[in-house]
């Protein structure tokens, strides 16, 4: 009975910023979705597989240079377009996924650190194809079925729907046999090998997992930015999704979407006021990693246990 | 003819500098386990302080050994006040590493306005010599003769000197060290100032080569991270020749590929990790 009513709370929850009367807040709540989805995507490696990964940019970013080549540059229409983008980037995921697991821990860290910095380096680079500081831009939302895209509150509705989607796949996967193998992985390499699972395997298939989600995040940034430039690979932007994960607590379903909406919210605020989001965020990320490790989510949860009466739990 | 000699000149100063950068972040990697991502920030920024300082009015060695121990301070105090809190947590270390390298990046954009700016060549260093029957830089001779001596003197110290002998056995195995009495934590600060000093010196050093922008620190610390993952962390002479294969690799494709030169990168990263992953001198994983 709780259950549903929280499923009916969230549902709500997410449908109401498209009855809001300003687009602001419906355009925001978008970028929250999205950023959302992203997190997520990087929860499994960090949360689920204890996968530090600094280059998660590369996905969303790769994929969203995609989306908009493809359709703008190469004459594709949006679905073969979109589709091609995240194929394509799942693909590379494979490929860096590869790479990266060939250490663990700060290695990994560090490879995918300079994977993701390396195709920065490209897209500011390679003129021709990237537009290089320009960016792309020139790229229309598409009208499927007579629907208008343009419309953030059609957009708005498209999103919350392919976030919906996102999560309960994302909760289905960590829900199940391989969930708990990766978490398994993640705690006690050893043993799990000594049990017969086949540790750099799980590893691989959660890195591919977070690459095709990170994919479809960057589909739908292509889409609500109609604009793509060297900014969305930046290291800022892998950071900024880590932030979310680790603020909103690592490891949990809904830790990342409460991170999503804490940095979207922040980034929104600060952003009307001052220009020095880049300050704030070094500074946020220094006091949450030195003073609140674990999160909101699991901290909220260790509240709330306390202040239940001792030997009911 | 020419165009390779210039080339390979070009690429050595590139290496010295390089070396400057990766071999204090190779040394706090290995003894520290800290991947410090504020690396290439303490590299930005010490070239900003001695720009600072020449625009002052002092003379150019002046700003160099003012931009050495500005950033020494810094990275002192960082050690001491956040890393050490953290002591036993790597992934808090590194993610609060790059959390100041942030906060270093937009400090500097607010104080030094986001256009480039070069450093002037000191005046004993200008004009060209000739090596090879072409005219070279004098500066960027003198970038890598300041680099050997460099790797030198480091050399002498880890090999020859008492507080060497500690680091080594603190990289080679921490608690051992430890037991043996080795006062880790001392050696840890000293480290940490040694790396950022050698940052914050390749910086302006740097600056009459590469000039100071914002994203100079961005620029950097990949190659930084390059080096450390094909020579391997904690070892000198790893750092030493990854540098200078970085800074020939680097050149000749910015001069040969200008838009793909930073994939020329990723092909020996690439076959680094294949074929290497202890790196080509180190004696274990990264």
């Amino acid at each position: 009975m709780i259950r549903v009513l929280l499923v009916a709370a969230f549902s709500l929850l997410l449908l109401a910023p498209a009855l809001s009367p300003s687009d602001f807040y419906v355009n925001v709540a978008t970028q929250i979705l999205i950023a959302a989805i992203f997190a997520l995507s990087l929860n499994l490696l960090v949360g689920y597989g204890g996968l530090i990964s600094l280059g998660h940019a590369v996905y969303l970013g790769v994929s969203a240079y995609l989306t908009i080549w493809l359709v703008t540059r190469a004459g594709l229409s949006h679905l073969p377009a979109a589709v091609a983008a995240v194929v394509l980037t799942t693909a590379m995921s494979l490929l860096f996924g590869i790479l990266a697991l060939r250490a663990t821990g700060l290695g990994f860290l560090m490879i995918t650190l300079a994977l993701g910095q390396i195709l920065w380096g490209l897209a500011y680079r390679w003129v021709s194809v990237t537009g290089g500081d320009n960016g792309l831009s020139g790229f229309q939302r598409p009208q499927p079925f007579g629907i208008d895209l343009a419309s953030p509150r059609t957009f708005y509705l498209m999103t919350v729907a392919v976030f919906a989607c996102a999560f309960v796949l994302i909760a289905v996967l960590v829900r199940s046999t391989f969930g708990a193998g990766l978490r398994g992985v993640r705690d006690q390499p050893r043993r799990m090998q000594a049990l017969g699972w086949h540790v750099w395997m799980v590893r691989l298939v959660a890195f591919v997992a977070a690459g095709f989600w990170g994919a479809v995040a960057g589909v739908l940034y292509a889409y609500y930015n109609q604009f793509v430039s060297p900014h969305v690979l930046a290291l800022t932007n892998s950071a900024e999704a880590l932030l979310m994960v680790i603020a909103g607590g690592a490891g949990t379903l809904l830790g990342p979407v409460v991170g999503a909406v804490v940095v979207v919210m922040l980034k929104n605020v600060v952003s009307a006021y001052v220009t020095r989001w880049v300050m704030l965020l070094g500074l946020v990320f220094v006091a949450i990693v030195a003073f609140m490790p674990e999160g909101l989510v699991p901290g909220i949860d260790r509240l709330r246990r306390r202040r239940r009466p001792a030997g009911t739990t | 003819m020419r165009f390779w000699v210039i080339q390979s000149l070009n690429g050595l100063a590139l290496g010295g500098l390089l070396f400057l950068l990766s071999s204090g972040f190779s040394l706090i990697f290995g003894l520290m386990r800290v991947a410090n991502l504020s690396h290439g920030a303490y590299f930005m920024l010490g070239a900003y302080v001695g720009l600072s300082v020449l625009n002052a009015g002092y003379g150019f060695w002046t700003a160099v050994v003012a931009g050495a121990l500005t950033i020494a301070i810094l990275g002192g105090v960082i050690e001491r006040v956040l890393l050490r809190r953290l002591a036993g947590r790597t992934f808090s270390q590194v993610l609060v590493t790059l959390g100041i390298a942030f906060i270093i990046a937009d400090s500097s954009l607010l104080v030094w306005s986001g256009d480039p700016m070069p450093l002037p060549v000191p005046r004993g260093l200008m004009g060209a010599v000739p090596v090879f029957g072409v005219f070279f830089p004098k500066y960027r001779l003198a970038v890598v003769g300041i680099s050997i001596v460099t790797a030198v003197a480091l050399w002498a110290l880890l090999e020859r000197t008492r507080l060497g002998a500690m680091i080594r056995a603190g990289v080679d195995d921490m608690e051992m060290a430890r037991a043996l009495g080795i006062p880790v934590p001392r050696l840890f600060t000293a480290v940490f100032c040694l790396g950022a000093a050698l940052a914050g010196m390749g910086g302006v050093l740097g600056g009459p080569i590469l000039s100071v922008y914002p994203g100079l620190d961005m620029d950097m610390l990949p190659l930084a991270l390059i080096v450390l993952i094909l020579g391997g962390p904690g070892s000198l002479p790893g750092a030493f020749a990854g540098s200078f294969f970085i800074g020939f690799l680097y050149t000749f494709g910015q001069a040969l590929f200008p838009q793909l030169a930073y994939v020329i990168l990723f092909l020996p990263m690439v076959a680094a990790l294949v074929l290497r992953p202890k790196g080509l001198f180190g004696a274990r994983a990264a």
